[in-house]
């Protein structure tokens, strides 16, 4: 007999019913096979931060390379390789996926479902970002990585001027990541716009949520241009094609047009999340509401629209017509605006709050002034004179990296501290967070601030070595020294992680007294996240007085909510899928597909195939309200 | 002696005026960091908490909405500005016309005259005169590169299958280093070139000198030289105006050794570093087109004696 929860179903019953219809089979086969939103996110988000140590060691190779003029500790072909892995590992490897990492594992608990929409395709994208990123890796340390740089220009990436297979593999990493982002991005749309708690109208979500649901839908918008680009570059490479060969007709051009129409959303992509991070810590942490809601979600919006309209700014130097240049400087700089304002905002937030200085809210304050630098200094690239001077110039170097460490890494390890008590049950170790924040801001800027001057100074990027006595010497010998212990303090932050994870003081269900909905159950949530599924009054539900449910979801049978877009008015009951492992054999087969692809392009057509066998059994018809004698369907 | 690869000692109209522009740029975002800076560092120390409304706050982020885009407003017009007239800069002279060539990883620079007698051919050394606006057409044989001489002006990209231009204003005269600013593989490390600025009467002193052939070869030695260089490897490659080597891979020889740098910049123009790039081009510079050419000693010093005549 099916049950539901409800009144007379609640307390110690409904959390062993719950637990038995939502827990994983033991062992290695559960592990497997697992769909479990929380699972996923946490693998995910381990996996991210090893890419971001990876992709940390590499950046200190070339800081050693570059202590010194004409260092010959790496070769040029070597370092070549080593500065593409590193900006292809922290933004296809690291900085996207930490971001969807977060969003799987906290948006479906924030908006109070009991799992996220379409799980098995969840488990499907991480296995395939992992495969994809031990992929790039093991052919980095096999001597056959990326040679071109992240950005892989043609016709420098094209098969005349890169041959072998160094490109191809860069080339099919983008398809693994872009499978892997489409796929997340398309889940949290649907678990933001169809699975909130009854009540949660638009205008009462968390500002996280809106950044994440303006992110997924640009990596909905940005992705297949990449996609178009590097299909195009594949193609070129192994087929013949002469999309970007200028003396067949081609263009060299159109490769920069597709890849920075992806690449230009790609920085806000990154951003853009860090942005809610920073309005739910300082919410928290403030006492108070984030001043001004409906700015924040305009700021975020129109920054998601804008974001796809300055491209033209990395190509200011390729001689387009000037009259289109202004158009994207004018575009460029217009973004500032809301930027500013949701600095305003924050800073306002605090101002009239009520302030804890938790360790979270020193990250927001490290956050927000080393953004706004790097967002100047991006006011600066926008102008077309200017930029003619600072493009491809350690200025933008360093400009970057204040804006992608300063407005998304700061941001991420303050949320990391945020969260770490809901993910693990246990809070970081202080006062050490807080020295942390102090170290990590400092040795940041020791490392970044002088390549400003190192670029003004006439140094340009991507060089593997540079002459004496050009005044870049003792810049780069601090930005070096500076990177070291930058490296120490992330290295110090992970340290924190892993003693916390053991011997962390234990924290409640809510240790910062905060509102959004993921801090109502115990930390770590339980496998089925909410026993009765909660209804949102306000924009802060967690400091409402009452705290009302909505009973009525079968306890036997794994089932959600599903509300209306807009309103969040209970629409339906829907099933969600069990545990499968066909999500990690059709990754496998995607792999071995995408592999092959680089060799024989008729590896697009058994690949096809070898794929539709694991595919058939993922979606093999099955009605899944129908209750099953036991777990799984295989 | 100030910096020769430097956007910040500008020696050229267009660098100059960026130069300010980037002055203007640095003082209005200053003003706004630190009302930034003021304003979180008031909302940390602040000490009579929840007494104020949001009314006020509202009032607040209107103001500095308005005060930001009074502040975007500004700057982009001062940077159309600078761009407009940096556009007619020196529009009122003939501009001096030069075409730079680059390849993986060298230019080649070529002042077109009415006939071919009257075409200066060159590399990786531009020689300008001052106070002529100069117009640089830009072309680029293999990948993408683009050339940046940070004292003079802001960077262009050379892009196969298309021209690009560059127009410059030497307002200074002496001797500054560019350098390649677009990733073009293994070697853009090492992709540099020399811009001469002159005064105009040693300008045209360089332009006489450099449209005269080269000078015969005198010793013993430099015929022997002279004899390999034309003979064997070299002029499949190199060009050495007035003689049998019209090779057209590598830079033109005529005026070698009037240039200030070997390899694009990559090493000082001595009899030292000449005689070992010759012998192993490979181990200075691995990846260029140069190979590794088998001579004897000997035969290096005469290669050396010769190339060293040609000035």
């Amino acid at each position: 007999m099916t049950r539901v929860d409800g009144p007379d179903f609640s307390g110690d019953a409904l959390h062993a019913a719950l637990a038995k219809t939502w827990s994983d089979a033991p062992g290695f086969w559960g592990w497997l096979a697992t769909v479990d939103h929380k699972r996923v996110g946490r693998r995910y988000i381990v996996t991210a931060f090893v890419f971001l140590g990876l992709g940390g060691v590499l950046a200190l190779l070339m800081r050693l390379q570059l202590a010194r003029p004409e260092s010959g500790l790496i070769s040029a072909d070597r370092y070549n390789q080593i500065f593409s892995m590193h900006g292809t590992t922290m933004m296809f490897l690291f900085a996207v996926p930490v971001m969807e990492a977060f969003a799987v594992y906290l948006i479906p608990l924030m908006m109070g479902t009991r799992q996220i929409a379409f799980p098995r395709l969840n488990a499907f994208s991480y296995w395939i970002y992992l495969f994809g990123g031990v992929f790039l890796w093991i052919a980095f340390l096999l001597n056959i990585g990326p040679e071109a740089g992240w950005f892989a220009y043609v016709p420098l990436a094209g098969p005349e001027y890169s041959p072998g297979k160094r490109t191809d593999v860069w080339a099919q990493l983008i398809t693994f990541t872009e499978v892997a982002a489409l796929a997340g991005a398309v889940e949290l749309i649907t678990t933001i716009l169809k699975q909130r708690a009854p009540g949660m109208s638009l205008n009462r979500m968390p500002l996280f949520a809106w950044s994440i649901l303006v992110t997924s839908f640009m990596i909905v918008f940005a992705m297949p241009a990449v996609m178009l680009a590097s299909s195009f570059l594949i193609s070129d490479r192994l087929v013949g094609t002469q999309f970007y060969n200028p003396t067949e007709g081609g263009d060299a051009l159109l490769w920069q047009h597709l890849f920075w129409f992806f690449g230009h959303p790609e920085v806000y992509i990154i951003f853009i999340p860090a942005v809610g991070f920073v309005s739910q810590i300082t919410e928290t942490f403030s006492q108070r509401q984030v001043f001004g809601y409906p700015l924040m979600v305009m700021a975020v919006v129109s920054i998601g629209l804008l974001a796809f309209g300055l491209w033209v700014h990395h190509m200011f130097a390729t001689g387009l017509p000037r009259i289109g240049y202004s158009f994207y400087t004018a575009a460029s700089m217009m973004i500032a605006l809301p930027g500013g304002v949701q600095i305003f905002c924050w800073t306002a937030t605090i101002w009239s709050g009520r302030p804890r200085w938790e360790t979270p809210l020193w990250w927001v304050v490290a956050f927000i002034v080393t953004f706004v630098i790097g967002g100047l200094s991006g006011v600066m690239v926008a102008s077309v004179p200017l930029d003619l001077q600072l493009h491809d110039s350690y200025f933008v170097v360093a400009h970057f990296h204040y804006v992608l460490i300063g407005g998304a890494v700061f941001p991420l390890l303050g949320a990391v501290t945020y969260w770490f008590p809901k993910f693990s049950g246990r809070l970081m170790a202080e006062p050490l967070g807080r020295w942390n924040v102090l170290f990590s801001f400092l040795t940041f800027h020791l490392t970044f601030f002088p390549m400003h001057l190192t670029g003004l100074l006439g140094m340009p990027r991507r060089v593997y070595t540079y002459p004496h006595g050009l005044g870049w010497d003792s810049l780069n010998l601090v930005s070096s020294i500076g990177a070291f212990l930058f490296a120490a303090s992330v290295l110090l932050f992970f340290g924190n992680m892993v003693w916390s994870l053991s011997r962390g003081r234990a924290a409640g269900a809510n240790p910062w007294n905060a509102a959004s909905l993921e801090w109502k159950m115990p930390s770590p949530p339980p496998c089925y996240n909410f026993d009765h599924i909660p209804v949102v009054e306000s924009r802060t539900p967690l400091w409402d007085d009452d705290r009302p449910v909505i009973p009525g979801l079968q306890t036997d049978k794994r089932e959600l909510l599903v509300t209306t877009a807009i309103d969040a008015h209970s629409d339906l009951r829907d099933a969600s899928a069990p545990p499968n492992a066909w999500p990690f054999f059709a990754a496998i087969a995607t792999t071995i597909a995408f592999l092959g692809s680089i060799f024989t392009p008729w590896a697009v057509i058994w690949g096809a195939l070898l794929m539709a066998v694991p595919l058939i059994f993922w979606f093999w018809p099955h009605d899944p309200l129908e209750p099953k004698p036991e777990q799984g369907d295989e | 002696m100030s910096p020769i690869q430097s956007a910040l000692h500008p020696a050229g109209a267009h660098a100059a005026a960026t130069a300010t522009l980037f002055q203007i740029f640095l003082g209005v975002t200053g003003f706004f960091f630190l009302l930034v800076l003021l304003f979180l560092g008031w909302a940390i120390l602040r000490r009579d908490r929840g007494t104020a409304s949001d009314k006020r706050l509202r009032l607040t982020v209107a103001a500095w909405a308005m005060l930001i885009t009074v502040g975007l407003f500004g700057l982009t017009l001062a940077s159309y500005a600078t761009d407009r007239s940096l556009f007619f800069a020196g529009h009122d002279q003939k501009p001096l016309r030069l075409k730079v060539t680059a390849q993986q990883w060298w230019w080649e620079v070529r002042y077109n005259g009415a006939t071919p007698a009257q075409t200066i051919t060159t590399a990786n050394e531009i020689h300008l005169p001052l106070g002529r606006p100069a117009q640089i057409e830009l072309e680029a044989d293999d990948v993408i590169h683009s050339l940046w001489i940070p004292n003079l002006v802001g960077k262009e990209d050379l892009i196969p299958g298309r021209t690009t231009d560059l127009q410059l204003l030497p307002r200074q005269v002496g001797r500054f280093r560019a350098q390649c600013a677009e990733f073009c593989g293994l070697q853009h490390a090492h992709m540099a070139l020399d811009v001469v600025v002159d005064t105009p009467e040693q300008f045209a002193a360089w332009e006489a000198r450099s449209l005269q052939p080269a000078p015969a070869p005198r010793s013993e030695a430099q015929k022997r030289g002279h004899a390999i260089v034309t003979g064997m490897h070299c002029s499949g490659c190199h060009a050495i105006t007035g003689t049998d080597a019209f090779g057209t891979v590598g830079p033109d020889l005529t005026r070698v050794a009037s240039r200030a740098t070997l390899a694009a910049g990559e090493l000082p123009n001595a009899r030292a570093w000449l005689t070992r790039w010759i012998a192993d081009p490979q181990a200075i510079k691995p990846g260029n087109r140069m190979p590794r050419i088998p001579l004897t000693p000997a035969q290096r010093s005469d290669v050396v004696a010769y190339l060293e005549t040609l000035k």
